[in-house]
């Protein structure tokens, strides 16, 4: 099969809409075709990576966890923009599973390498 | 060129999906092909034919229906998607145990990996969202 690659890219919370989730059922499948996957966080996106989901109040299913299966995809490029971090307060300590925390324009950079981006 | 095309927002909720439309329209006007469109999130609302706007207002799934029936247009709408937001065929129906269907044709309901395969095989894919 041919393998292109494919890129990610979340843009919003993870919870308050769906994006975040069907996002990575998109990850998920793409690399179970066996495609060159890697996911980009930026803006509210770097909140979807944030640890300790409590979500049991607004009655959503979690999806942190799924973060941390996605080794087993190997998927293992997930990108982190520096900007969105500092903007939120956020370093990448914070985070729930380890990272490559890029500038704006370095992450713009590996953008433009791909062959598809798909944003959410 | 080789198009394929995600759709990922609701019909008159959003712009998204009638400029999907009016870009496939140029598309195919142009002599390009498009390999597959792709209904994701919300998208999956394009295809449910009970969609019954005001008569002085464009029907958006009608719209679909007939470019695809003159084109021979693959439309693909997410299985899982279509679940959450009750887009039923008939083996949706029988599977779940509805009484009900109301995917216009020439929708079908597939998995996610058709998108995949769409970015596979088409030259771009090009995303209608957010």
């Amino acid at each position: 099969m041919t393998t292109k690659q494919f890129m990610i890219v979340n843009r919003k919370a993870p919870y308050g809409t769906i994006y975040g989730w069907e996002a990575l059922e998109v990850v998920l499948i793409a690399a179970a075709f066996e495609q060159d996957v890697s996911m980009a966080f930026l803006d509210d996106g770097v909140y979807q990576l944030k640890k300790g989901h409590q979500t049991k109040g607004i009655e959503i299913k979690a999806f942190e966890k799924t973060f941390g299966a996605l080794e087993d995809y190997d998927v293992t490029k997930i990108y982190v923009d520096q900007e969105s971090l500092t903007e939120r307060g956020l370093t990448a300590d914070d985070l729930t599973i380890a990272v490559e925390v890029l500038s704006r324009a370095e992450i713009g950079k590996r953008m433009e390498e791909q062959d598809i981006v798909l944003s959410f | 060129m080789k198009f394929a095309i995600l759709v990922s927002e609701g019909p008159y909720t959003h712009q998204a999906t009638d400029t999907a439309f009016l870009f496939a329209q140029a598309v195919l006007a142009k002599g390009h092909e498009i390999f597959r469109v792709f209904f994701y999130h919300d998208g999956v609302y394009n295809a449910t034919r009970l969609t019954t706007p005001p008569q002085d207002d464009r029907n958006i799934v009608k719209r679909w229906t007939k470019l695809a029936e003159e084109n021979n247009l693959d439309m693909v709408v997410c299985v899982a998607a279509a679940q959450r937001r009750g887009i039923v065929d008939d083996g949706e129906m029988k599977r779940n145990g509805k009484d009900a269907t109301n995917l216009a044709e020439p929708f079908r309901i597939s998995g996610l990996g058709q998108l995949i395969e769409a970015g596979i095989q088409a030259d771009r894919l090009v995303v209608f969202g957010d």
